[in-house]
């Protein structure tokens, strides 16, 4: 699957013969070690030649206007890529030269791409692992840490204290509410959409205004949020203040993430083959039968991406449980009761107000520590959807 | 054999019935719920916005509410729009790559980097482009600044790196992952069959992919497409982060330009009076804004209807 | 789906890890070996009571400016905050920004609020439904010399006033070895290099004293209004917060930005000319600058709300000083939530509260004549009738 395709006008020319025996026929090709199966195609160690001409023209290029390692290696790419589609284009044709030169540019957006992400990656790491691995870090809050501890500690007269205990308990609980509350709705109004609208005024109606909804800025979602428990508390005669809990950032981050979960869902359930519908429906299972033992699970591998993708997006989102749980420095379980944190407002806080503005280092490490545990949270949840997927998807030899 | 109390299959269907109206009533509930969540959001952002669009303009930061939101209304635009620019083809290029190019073993990791990438948090990604990203960029805006200089997005540089394009670039990588992820799942969706088939007529690997992949995926990626505009559009703390905020300019080099979420958040917390609503009510101009980009996204889907997967 | 033997070799490393660190225990000082308690009203131990205050239990809740926020865990959590003398007093305090915490002071949601500026006519008015018709006092607590930074390699110490900073920040002067900044520097070699100005992104009580500061003691050459967010006309880099900016100011070679002195570490600081001399900013000077206001007009008669006069500063004093206040309500509905409030007051503005914000986040510290003043200002509030 790999390797190129002999073009169509090359190999209906070939005699089947030949290559059913893979003994290759006496004459000319012989002699240069080819086989008229390859005839026209490119020795194998084409690739490496046009790139190291490339890279030497490319390090002229750089010895003409100051030479720098990105420069030259980012130059040498584009020779390379345009070097192989002339050698291809002259050498077999330009079909060939056009499948290889795309095939060039793909791999080179993934490599592209692979340049900030791992810079990213390698920043959170090298800096949170500091963090992570200072003792106490999961079980502690920040109750009673203050600047004379930070300063000690920069100071190298004592250790790293405090911790994300309080952040962690709180961002398990509000994603975890958050997840409850849009992915049932996010489910059953996509499946509405694909299974049971008929594509009517209504559903394109649901369709335009999720596109929408993904575009409510993440602090409007918080202010919203905070407004309307505001005012439902109200209604129930409960003080003023008593909203600010952990719930009101869930309903915050649901705002947020129910569109995601329409959005992906949807794409899942449509691309599902009308034929496995039809065959259900052809063997008398009624329609919401068929939708949750055939369409849901063959479609479940995908949705699971995308909750996860939702679910990643909101554990990140700051300025909305800024707005709706308060500040805390002690750990809360109770989602309907006092302030909570969560760890993207303990990495924000900490690295824009340090417990010791003098020795700022210890509130940065405690930052980036955080930010490693979010990552490594969502890489569980990761893991924990893909396994679910698994569990829940057909069993079939599929992709 | 004689046994009545056994359901017939017909009465099983009767229950059948029942069930199919209460759970068809169950997703246009769901589907309702939404719409009135939405309408709430609206309502909300109405109700406040209100006192700053009719106050004098005395009152307001700007001239009047207009010639305060124009400026970020394209500095948010403008800064979505890059970001667009620079992730799309990567994105979709990643994507193809993990579907379609690398090898089996090699694929499945490299997705999953990829969905990892989607979850770090936004201050994460803004304190990199702050600390890391931004000094990084100075040279290269140095130089983008003696070779290309006479065209008018290339001014005088920045000191600091922490310029629209700079943002842009971290939005950029911000929503890269979005758009890979689910382009992904579109493409790997593709009918096997129509791939063999092309396969089968001789195509080249990269013809495959334009005759039978990219067709089938279209309305998916512009959907993919449209998920990372609306977190290019709304992100908050990354821009706020990374850009020296100030006046609407061409020069992409220099400080300057807002986008409107960073513009809320930097203002909120200190926020009071009419500023508050004035705030709001440029959350309501990202909220049209969106409304439009959506329309419009809508209706190039609906011009490409006939490949809309298998519905 | 299969899971890649990279995932599954990552996610055991990664339970590894939250394992191995969870094992630890607590480490926050005075929590019991246990660990942390679910309820989150851990009091810290050692708590001698010798003062022979009542004793008053239950939860306070502030909500306001960010400026407080590190010397408010020191008040709230420290060893010698309030727990010290109060060990039943739960303080927690959002820092949302002055505006917001005003607001929610205003709207009931909280009982206190921590703010840069005090409040002025119109939400004294608002604030009088919360806090009955006497409305609420704003009492100093925190006092922030604003440090003049400036990065520049080879230059460590420089002469600036205040027409001569306006320039600088307002892009008129954009060299270093500018001749109005040398005339000021005599004997200093300033180089030839660029001046950054760095402003603060983020509407700030920090921006507003800055400005003020300048409009009041250059108005010639800085036409703004005093505001909290830095003139919109005017271009420069910028950055979120006060360590944003001091951050962004370390890394720029040239720069020079404003910010709270305490914060602004790695940077050097510009003395001020104050009548002939240069006035370096200290603690101390910043103190007596505060001590050497007058109290503005206000309906409250408790009211400490001061008002800096940056033209006239007495000699040794620094003009470019920001106060923060604390806004309590001169009534409150029950006498527990009096009990606290007048319990966390007290000891915030008294000598020993001053003393450890000092010693934690090197604030400056009342005078002693305007923490007594605040004590007896505290002890006037009361139940609403």
């Amino acid at each position: 699957m790999t390797t190129q395709k002999t073009p169509l006008e090359d190999s209906v020319s070939q005699p089947i013969a030949a290559t059913a025996t893979g003994d290759a026929p006496a004459g000319p090709e012989r002699r240069h070690g080819r086989s008229r199966l390859t005839a026209g195609q490119l020795p194998k160690w084409t690739p490496y030649a046009v790139g190291a001409g490339a890279l030497v023209l490319s390090a002229a290029i750089m010895a003409l206007i100051g030479f720098n390692v990105a420069g030259w290696v980012i130059i040498g790419a584009i020779a390379y890529v345009v070097g192989m589609y002339v050698v291809t284009l002259i050498k077999e044709n330009r079909r060939k030269a056009t499948d290889g030169l795309w095939r060039n540019l793909i791999i080179g957006a993934f490599l592209i791409a692979l340049v900030p992400l791992i810079s990213v990656m390698w920043t959170v790491i090298s800096n949170g692992w500091q963090g992570i691995t200072q003792p106490g870090f999961f079980a502690s809050d920040m109750q009673g840490i203050t600047g004379k501890y930070d300063r000690a500690a920069e100071a190298g007269t004592g250790p790293i204290l405090g911790g994300i205990a309080h952040a962690l308990v709180g961002t398990l609980l509000i994603t975890a509410a958050a997840t409850i509350i849009s992915v049932p709705i996010g489910l059953l109004a996509s499946i509405y959409l694909v299974e049971y609208s008929n594509d009517n005024v209504f559903s394109k109606v649901i369709r335009f205004f999720v596109d929408v909804m993904t575009g409510i800025p993440s602090i409007v979602a918080g202010l919203f949020a905070a407004g309307f428990m505001l005012a439902v508390f109200k209604l129930f005669g409960a003080p003023p203040g008593a909203q600010t809990i952990g719930l009101s950032a869930a309903i915050a981050l649901s705002v947020i993430m129910i569109p995601i979960v329409v959005r992906s869902t949807e794409e899942m359930l449509r691309v599902v083959p009308n034929e496995l519908r039809e065959a259900s429906a052809a063997l008398g299972v009624r329609k919401w039968r068929t939708t949750l033992k055939v369409v849901l699970p063959t479609a479940i591998s995908g949705i699971a991406s995308g909750v996860t993708l939702a679910i990643a997006r909101v554990v990140g989102e700051t300025a909305p449980i800024l707005v709706t749980a308060g500040f805390t420095v002690a750990t809360n379980w109770n989602l309907v009761k006092d302030w909570m944190m969560a760890l993207p407002v303990y990495i924000y806080y900490q690295l824009t107000t340090p417990t010791a503005p003098q020795a700022p280092e210890p509130s940065m490490i405690r930052a980036w520590g955080g930010a490693l545990v979010l990552i490594i949270l969502v890489m569980l949840l990761n893991l924990l959807a893909r396994a679910v997927a698994k569990w829940l998807a057909p069993k079939t030899a599929g992709r | 054999m004689t046994t009545v109390t056994a359901p017939s299959p017909l009465t099983a269907g009767e229950k059948g019935r029942a069930g199919d109206k209460f759970f068809s009533g169950l997703t246009f509930a769901a589907g309702a719920l939404i719409l009135v969540v939405l309408l709430f959001v609206t309502l909300f952002l109405v109700v406040n916005a209100y006192p700053a669009l009719v106050a004098s303009p005395a009152e307001l930061t700007g001239e009047s509410f207009f010639s305060y939101v124009w400026p970020l209304v394209l500095g948010t635009l403008l800064a979505a729009g890059l970001a667009l620019l620079f992730a799309t083809p990567v994105a979709i290029g990643v994507a193809l790559f993990i579907s379609h190019v690398a090898p089996r073993k090699l694929a499945k990791p490299v997705g999953y980097v990829i969905d990892l990438l989607a979850a770090i948090p936004s201050v994460v990604y803004g304190a990199w482009g702050m600390l890391f990203l931004a000094p990084l960029l100075v040279p290269i805006y140095d130089w983008l600044h003696t070779y290309l200089g006479w065209i008018p997005l290339f001014g005088d540089p920045s000191a600091t790196g922490r310029t629209i394009l700079t943002a842009s670039i971290v939005l950029a990588v911000m929503v890269l992952p979005i758009i890979t992820a689910l382009s992904r799942e579109i493409f790997v969706q593709t009918p096997k069959l129509h791939e063999e088939a092309a396969l089968a007529l001789g195509a080249t690997r990269w013809e495959m992919i334009k005759m039978a992949v990219l067709p089938f995926a279209r309305p998916g990626v512009i959907s993919a497409i449209m998920l990372g505009l609306g977190r290019a559009l709304g992100e908050t703390m990354a821009v706020a982060l990374v850009l020296s905020s100030g006046a609407l300019g061409w020069n992409l080099l220099s400080e300057g330009n807002n986008t409107i979420p960073a513009e809320i958040a930097a203002n909120f917390p200190e926020a009071s009076g009419l500023r508050y609503n004035e705030l709001i009510a440029a959350g309501l101009a990202l909220f049209v804004i969106t409304l439009v980009v959506n329309l419009a996204a809508r209706w190039i889907v609906n011009r490409h209807k006939e490949f809309s997967g298998a519905n | 789906m299969k899971l890649t033997r990279i995932g599954q070799a990552a996610a055991v490393l990664s339970i590894a890890a939250l394992g191995l660190t969870a094992c630890g225990g607590s480490n926050n000082p005075g929590a019991s070996s246990s660990g942390t308690a679910g309820s989150g009203t851990g009091s810290a131990s050692g708590s001698a009571s010798a003062s022979e205050a009542p004793q008053v239990t239950g939860t306070l809740t502030g909500s306001g400016a960010s400026s407080q926020q590190s010397a408010m865990a020191a008040w709230a959590e420290g060893a010698d905050g309030i727990k010290s003398v109060q060990s039943g007093l739960k303080v927690q305090y959002s820092p949302d920004g002055s505006g917001a915490g005003v607001k929610k002071l205003i709207a009931g949601q909280v009982q206190f609020a921590g703010s840069d500026a005090a409040l002025d006519a119109d939400e004294q008015k608002q604030v009088q439904t919360f806090c009955g018709p006497e409305g609420a006092m704003n009492i100093p607590v925190y006092i922030a010399p604003i440090a003049v930074s400036f990065k520049l390699s080879g230059v460590d110490k420089l002469n600036l006033d205040a027409s001569t900073v306006a320039k600088i920040f307002s892009n008129k002067i954009t060299k270093w070895n500018d001749p109005a900044i040398a005339a000021l520097n005599e004997g200093v070699t300033l180089p030839d290099a660029k001046i950054t100005p760095i402003h603060r992104a983020d509407e700030s009580g920090t921006t507003d004293n800055f400005t003020e500061y300048l409009h009041s003691a250059a108005a010639s050459d800085w036409s703004w209004d005093p505001a909290k967010a830095w003139p919109s006309d005017l271009s420069g880099e910028s950055a979120a917060k006060t360590s944003g900016v001091v951050g962004l100011a370390a890394q720029t070679e040239g720069s020079i930005t404003y910010a709270d002195l305490a914060a602004a570490t790695n940077l050097s600081h510009a003395s001020i000319k104050v009548g002939e001399v240069f006035q370096e900013p200290t603690e101390e000077a910043a103190a007596k600058i505060v001590e050497a206001s007058k109290r503005v007009e206000s309906t409250n008669k408790n009211d400490m709300a001061v008002e800096i006069d940056y033209s006239n500063a007495p000699a040794g004093s620094y003009p470019v000083t920001m106060v923060s206040y604390q806004i309590f309500c001169q009534t409150y509905k029950d006498q527990n939530t009096v009990d606290m409030v007048k319990a966390w007051g007290t000891f915030v503005s008294s000598q020993a509260g001053q003393t450890a914000a000092q010693d934690e986040v090197g604030s400056a510290p009342l005078a002693a004549t305007i923490s007594d003043e605040a004590a007896k200002a505290i002890a006037t509030i009361t139940v609403a009738k």
